[in-house]
């Protein structure tokens, strides 16, 4: 079919911007970053256990901002609440859940936080005093309690809340991949692939993230001996799982659209060899998902040197995170570029200063880890002795 | 009434407090979910008298829009009229006119500048073959009776009325885009004045008034019609019931608007 570029005239600039890019994007980073502590936490696997806590820390500092795009996305962010107050589960309205959804999540991850952290802030505060006091009196809700017992009933608690952490963080990643394969106008997207592969993907960005930071700090603190290498071969194989699965699927789902070649596919292969050949072929397949696969599997089944190890880890993570983010543009700009009327593509020219520009994308993507800095300040990240004692 | 405004500046705290308690007493009693006999009993001593107020014709209206592709000559009147009449804001179209040009090895051309508004007054230049066939086709919205709209607003600010119009309530609307998206025809858009979403209610505030869509008011050779589809006497249902052959657009999607088109070759999408 020859597209000879005729696109209705509401639908000629894509609506959904780089604010519903990022959206699942952070949504993603939060969901892998726990199913890491999830692994540690409930299934005991003991390499994770120094990144146990970070796995918390590092997923909250982004579940802080899962709403800020959405906010500045929305025509009337004041009547936000409306999706929690009416919300449409007559439709139903596969968004009207995901307030729910988000804030079941978030209050769980914080009180797993704050039961985790319990005994440790408990014996920190001892030495406090002022504000300081004041605040880890607060985080603690006011206990003093340090004794075995406690601390016994914590873990208890803390397994409990992360075992239902799983399903609750699966579901919050899986339900984004969702709100975009329930879309039947737009054949990008209408796939019962798309949960599994937007699920998939947020468990890579969230462990790729994790080992990107995790030897980031670690590096800039001067303190790159004390990783454990077991840890990091640890998390690496773990990636490496996950991507398999999630590339696979990437491609399985082109695979069958192309083989089913209905029109829908028509207009796909039209753009994936038009508009989205650089972001999709170039980009999300060849360098950043070829690459780091090969990368990955050297890593996970040779007995590569720790040096090594350390150096090419965290490349392949941000190449990875690269990755995520190139697919959450090429799901979310590239549904709208394949224009409804079948003829032609939309276009997306974002501008550096506007509302939802690359300006304010950047200043979201840093957010995240400028409130890591600040929750570093009061949580310790790292598995200290007293956990170690336990 | 005088008010004894030294006892109220006396036992300020007990008045607030009396107006505290009253209003929390009050909202317990939005909170619990009551049997009323009392609303049971009113509903059945008035229930002859609003059963007399509806008009039992209304009730089995099946409103239905219908485009004659050959009777549209592309002036855009009906595009200027809704505009005027909807106070549709530039750039943004509940309705518009496509052109559509066929050339001999059936290479189909498309457009639509300015939603056909300013009318076809020229031909396209761009097109090198003889032309085999060229006819105008007119969008809005199809009012499906299973709205994709509908059913994405995550804060149901769009809805159906029993009598079937698909409509906004921009009061509640939160501009998420969902509908957006959602809408197979392209005929929804965010409007950037009152940043809510927008779209062709068939003249909604005209119909229930009894009168005729702006654009099908406007059209100067009945390519747009609108009637009751019950009423054997409507144009509409003359043509629904006769042979004459009626397609839907993206039939195969399952939204089943009730927007017809007669004479619309295969290539209208």
């Amino acid at each position: 079919m020859e597209l000879l570029n005729y696109v209705y005239p509401n639908d000629i600039h894509a609506h959904w911007s780089l604010m519903i890019v990022i959206y699942p994007y952070i949504t993603g980073v939060v969901a892998g970053a726990f199913i890491v502590s999830a692994l540690a936490h409930v299934f005991h696997v003991k390499a994770l256990q120094p990144v146990a806590k970070f796995a918390l820390i590092f997923a909250l500092s982004w579940a802080l901002f899962v709403t800020a795009p959405l906010l500045n996305h929305l025509g009337h962010p004041e009547r936000a609440l409306n999706m929690l107050f009416t919300p449409n589960f007559v439709g139903p309205s596969m968004m009207s859940g995901f307030g729910y959804i988000y804030m079941s999540y978030s209050i769980l991850l914080i009180f797993e936080i704050l039961v985790i952290y319990r005994y440790e802030l408990t014996v920190m505060k001892q030495s406090m005093s002022g504000a300081k006091r004041l605040l880890y009196d607060l985080l603690t809700l006011g206990t003093n309690d340090a004794t075995q017992e406690s601390r016994k009933r914590d873990h208890k608690v803390a397994f409990v809340l992360a075992a239902i952490g799983i399903p609750l963080a699966c579901t919050l990643h899986g339900y984004v991949g969702f709100i975009f394969g329930a879309v039947k106008s737009v054949d990008w997207w209408f796939t019962p692939l798309m949960p599994i592969i937007f699920l998939l993907s947020a468990s890579v960005s969230g462990i790729a993230g994790m080992i990107l930071f995790y030897i980031g700090i670690k590096k800039i603190t001067g303190k790159i001996h004390e990783i454990p290498t077991e840890t990091i071969k640890t998390m690496v194989q773990l990636l490496w799982a996950f991507f398999i699965f999630d590339f696979l699927f990437e491609m399985i789902e082109i695979a069958v659209h192309a083989y089913g070649g209905t029109e829908g596919w028509h207009v796909i292969k039209a753009a994936l060899s038009g508009p989205l050949y650089f972001s999709f072929w170039t980009m999300q397949v060849k360098i950043l998902s070829v690459i780091p696969f090969i990368a990955l599997m050297i890593l996970s089944l040779k007995n590569v040197s720790r040096n090594t190890l350390l150096l090419v880890a965290p490349i392949v993570s941000f190449m990875l995170l690269a990755q995520v983010l190139f697919m959450r543009w090429n799901v979310v700009i590239g549904g709208q570029v394949m224009a409804k009327s079948e003829r032609g593509f939309a276009v997306f020219h974002p501008q550096f200063w506007e509302k939802e520009g690359i300006a304010v994308t950047i200043v979201m993507l840093v957010a995240p880890i400028v409130t890591l800095w600040v929750l570093s300040k009061i949580f310790p990240l790292w598995e200290s002795k007293i956990d170690k004692e336990f | 009434m005088e008010i004894d405004q030294g006892f109220i500046d006396k036992d300020r705290r007990g008045f607030i407090e009396k107006v505290l308690r009253g209003s929390l007493k009050g909202s317990l009693l939005l909170l619990i979910p009551m049997h009323s006999d009392l609303f049971a009993q009113v509903l059945n001593e008035e229930k002859d008298k609003i059963i007399s107020l509806i008009d039992p014709k209304d009730t089995r209206k099946n409103y239905a829009f219908m485009v004659d592709v050959g009777a549209c000559i592309g002036c855009g009147s009906c595009c200027v009229a809704d505009r005027k009449e909807n106070h549709v804001p530039e750039g943004s179209y509940r309705t518009w006119v496509e052109r559509y040009v066929i050339d001999i090895y059936n290479t189909v051309y498309v457009d639509a500048p300015n939603g056909g508004e300013d009318g076809y007054t020229h031909m396209r230049e761009d097109i090198k073959e003889p032309i085999k066939n060229a006819f105008y086709v007119p969008k809005l919205c199809n009012m499906c009776q299973e709205p994709s709209c509908v059913q994405v607003c995550p804060v149901a600010a769009t809805f159906k009325t029993p009598d079937g119009f698909v409509l906004v309530d921009s009061t509640h609307c939160v501009a998420c885009g969902y509908c957006v998206q959602a809408c197979p025809y392209g005929v929804r858009f965010i409007n950037n004045e009152t940043h809510t979403a927008d779209k062709c209610t068939w003249c909604y505030h005209r119909v229930s008034k009894g009168k005729l869509p702006a654009c099908v008011n406007a059209c100067p050779t009945g390519a747009r019609k609108f009637g009751d589809l019950n009423d054997p006497n409507s144009e509409v249902a003359k043509i629904y019931n006769s042979k004459k052959i009626l397609k839907v657009l993206k039939k195969q999607l399952g939204n089943e608007p009730v927007l017809y088109y007669l004479g619309a070759n295969e290539e209208v999408i």
